[in-house]
């Protein structure tokens, strides 16, 4: 939440702020579509912050780089490729499933897998407790058993 | 005088937690009942040291002691009162302090609240709580001594961060700290348990309240820190998925999972081990997020002290804490054994898939937080985990979560039948997915996000008024109403607490799904129109602050050609720390916010201007405060505050047991 402690602090010299008007499209479509892609996009200077957000130079600097590119007539993609090619995948708040990245899309469903398997095993063991041994009732049970029985 | 005393009374109150720490864990291992005795007047003894300790720091820092390296760095004379104060805990050394603090006050509680504990139990709870004491102490007076003080003191200090001085933030520390630090209790409470070789309900009955307790504060202290994000940051998001977030976040789902757990643990005595291993995680996961934030591994401006050292002393009492708890764990576990039985559709069953959803969905946390560490360390490869990943990976588990809550929140005890349970909910659920259908028509195109947070929010609340209504029993209305007045705490506060989550649920995606947001550049005196409203830049002023100036603009607020509000952006430069701060106009409303911000003058004249309209922003807040009442409700029942006679008695409360 205190991101922008740094950022902030970085640039007392120079107060920008975040998106200003004179880097919006005229065109509201390419706009939108630019400030998705921003959303993406992490502030390099910045920590874990994406430049739609970010009040850094550098987030500045990409953000009108992503609006270039779109103008340009490039596609969403393509301007993310552009811009991983120059700054690599640091830029990417949402990493891509290659390599070893696999292991960070895969191991929460991975562990939801494992965890509902052993909690499954775990209720049907209760399950067949009742059925081999037919536990008798503890002796709060009969206690409490007793007393209704007296009423 | 008054800081050499604070110094002196910290040192002693780490040599009384020694001897806590020490004496009665023999005791109760030798069966001495002097020996045991010890740990409640040491624990007193502790707590008042710390106490007096944390008074001569706030006493330094209210008197602007600028012999003081800590006030030196965090204050200055010209600070209103109430930041010198929470100045105390806005730095790394004072922070810490109040964390030692709020461990003696919790081993405290322990002490005097716990007369009907059995008595080795209670002594080996208060020397493992004195253990993570002595670990704290030692490193505070080994590599982060708040009372340091400076051969030459200069004549003013360089005040302390301007985006901490805010009175949401003041009091965020904490109540994020007494339910990270009221974790602790869970888990002095598990090893003692597991030095017992004992766990049985009356444990999960003693276990619940201090987990209650941790995880009201919890929800307290992460919805106030969302909620200054929101109108502090200037362009209202609540969350990040910061790490320092997750830090707090990920005890949070645990705390929510061993509060159920142990509700198994208590009424039928099965998922012990289990239960125990979530309390040792849900404190190690306290230490992990003090460690992420305080050794500065994980990058993140909340990192105040990004020093090795420190994050090296956290680590090693990360190890030696998780370490030992879970190789007693792994000694131990095996002889806990469960006693209760029951079927596959049983309540037992609906809470062990919450138990499995909600630390799955921690786990998800943690791994997308230490990730990037991972990929770096193991792959050579620099990469960001952020909010979309944590969007996409976690938000499943919600949805999951709040689709089975209402059905596993009716199903009875031991064996149940799906059929009967949902006879009452189809109706419920029948309205919940109409009004999801009919928020999906009535906004035109837009993500699913929004008509399946409307679905799930109605089917949660509905559903748990139903449970409430149904615990009436039969009969007329009025006697029915009169049942729900006496209806146990426990069963007010499920309810409650789950409405809170529903609530929540609700603001999240309604916000997420609807804001909208205008910038442009506005002359004074300009209107302009932006999603039903006209915004008026009126004035933009200059105005000195306390310690600070502001650029102060007016701005109204119109609708269908009436005045709704006048707002005050600003934008505040605190000359001492050189930074600038915004201060966003916000006309609070329960469906939506007016969100305004004012930036900096054009080069042709006027100034950038930001419009938001957030709605249901405040649903997000109200129901961090409705889940907090829930926990309020179900503290206050009485089965827990007479509980620890409760062993002997657990009858008594007519109807369906609660929760």
């Amino acid at each position: 939440m205190k991101r922008l402690i740094l950022a902030l602090a970085l640039l007392a010299a120079w107060p920008v702020f975040a998106v200003t008007p004179s880097e919006v499209l005229d065109n509201p479509a390419l706009e939108a579509r630019a400030r998705d892609i921003s959303k993406g996009l992490r502030c390099l200077v910045c920590r874990n912050e994406n430049i739609d957000e970010s009040n850094a130079e550098l987030a500045r600097d990409l953000r009108v780089l992503v609006r270039e590119r779109l103008v340009a007539g490039d596609t969403n993609e393509e301007v993310v490729d552009y811009v991983v090619n120059r700054y690599g995948e640091y830029v990417l708040l949402k990493p891509t499933a290659q390599g070893a990245n696999l292991i960070l899309w895969i191991a929460g469903p991975a562990m939801l897998l494992l965890a509902g398997g052993m909690g499954l095993a775990y209720v049907r063991r209760r399950g067949r407790a009742e059925d081999g041994t037919e536990a008798g009732l503890t002796r709060e049970e009969e206690a409490r058993l007793e007393d209704i029985l007296r009423e | 005088m008054i800081v050499e005393l604070g110094h002196f009374a910290l040192v002693l109150a780490a040599l009384v937690a020694c001897i806590q720490m020490i004496v009665p864990m023999v005791g109760a291992a030798r069966r001495w009942p002097g020996w045991m005795a010890v740990a409640v007047p040491a624990a007193t003894a502790q707590f008042v040291l710390v106490a007096a300790s944390f008074a001569a720091l706030t006493y330094a820092f209210v008197t602007s002691d600028f012999s003081l390296r800590l006030v030196v760095l965090n204050s200055h004379t010209a600070k209103p009162m109430l930041y010198k104060v929470s100045g105390v805990w806005g730095n790394h050394e004072g922070s810490m302090l109040l964390w030692v603090l709020i461990l003696a006050l919790f081993g405290a509680c322990a002490a005097w609240f716990g007369a009907n504990l059995k008595p080795s139990l209670k002594a080996r709870v208060l020397a493992v709580q004195a253990s993570i004491s002595v670990a704290f102490y030692a490193f505070i007076l080994a590599t982060s001594n708040p009372f340091t003080r400076l051969a030459t003191p200069p004549m003013n200090g360089e005040d302390l961060n301007p985006l901490l001085q805010d009175p949401g933030l003041a009091f965020h520390p904490p109540f994020l700290y007494l339910g990270y630090v009221g974790l602790s209790m869970a888990f002095s409470f598990a090893v003692a348990a597991l030095i017992e070789g004992r766990v049985d309900a009356a444990w999960g009955r003693w276990v619940r309240p201090w987990t209650l307790a941790a995880w009201i504060f919890l929800t307290i202290g992460i919805g106030l820190g969302s909620w200054w994000a929101y109108y502090e940051l200037g362009w209202g998001g609540f969350w990040f998925w910061d790490p320092v977030e997750n830090a707090s976040f990920m005890p949070w789902l645990l705390a929510a999972a061993l509060l159920h757990s142990a509700i198994v643990v208590e009424k039928r005595e099965a998922l012990k081990s289990w239960t125990i291993l979530l309390a040792i995680m849900a404190f190690g996961f306290s230490l992990i997020g003090t460690f992420l934030v305080r050794s500065g591994v994980i990058t993140s401006v909340h990192a105040f002290a990004n020093d090795p050292e420190r994050g090296v002393f956290i680590l090693f009492i990360l190890a030696v804490f998780m370490g030992g708890a879970l190789t007693l764990f792994a000694a131990r576990a095996g002889a806990m054994q469960a006693k209760g039985v029951f079927a596959m559709i049983s309540r037992e069953s609906a809470l062990v898939a919450n138990n499995v959803l909600l630390a799955v969905s921690a786990f998800v946390v943690f791994v997308g937080t230490i990730w990037p560490l991972l990929a770096e360390l193991a792959f050579g490869r620099k990469l960001s985990v952020g909010a979309p990943f944590f969007d996409a990976a976690f938000t499943p588990f919600i949805v999951a979560l709040t689709a089975i809550l209402p059905i596993g929140a009716m199903l009875p005890w031991k064996r149940g039948n799906l059929t009967r349970t949902m006879q009452p909910l189809w109706g419920v659920l029948a309205l919940s997915l109409a009004g999801g259908a009919l928020v999906w028509v009535m906004q035109t195109g837009g993500s699913m996000l929004a008509p399946v947070g409307f679905t799930l929010a109605t089917w949660v609340t509905l559903g748990a008024l139903t449970d409430l209504w149904s615990r009436t029993g039969r009969g007329g209305l009025s006697g029915r109403v009169r049942r729900l007045r006496n209806l146990p705490g426990a069963d007010w506060g499920k309810t409650i607490a789950h409405i809170g989550l529903a609530v929540t649920v609700f603001g999240i995606s309604g916000l997420t799904a609807w804001e909208s947001e205008d910038i442009r550049v506005a002359q004074i005196g300009e209107r302009f129109g932006h999603a039903g409203y006209e915004i008026e830049l009126r004035d933009v002023l200059r105005v000195p602050g306390p310690n600070y100036v502001a650029t102060l603009a007016t701005m109204a607020v119109w609708r269908d050609g009436k005045e709704v509000a006048v707002l005050h952006p600003e934008k505040r430069v605190y000359p001492v720390a050189q930074m600038p701060t915004t201060e966003a106009g916000i006309d609070n409303g329960i469906l939506r916010d007016v969100y305004l911000v004012i930036g900096d003058p054009q080069e042709g004249g006027g100034y950038a201007v930001r419009t938001y309209i957030k709605p249901f922003a405040n649903w997000i807040w109200a129901g961090c405060i409705i889940m907090g009442l829930g926990g309020i409700a179900s503290l206050s029942d009485r089965r827990y505050r007479v509980a620890a006679g409760a062993r002997k008695r657990a009858t008594g409360v007519t109807g369906v047991p609660a929760e």
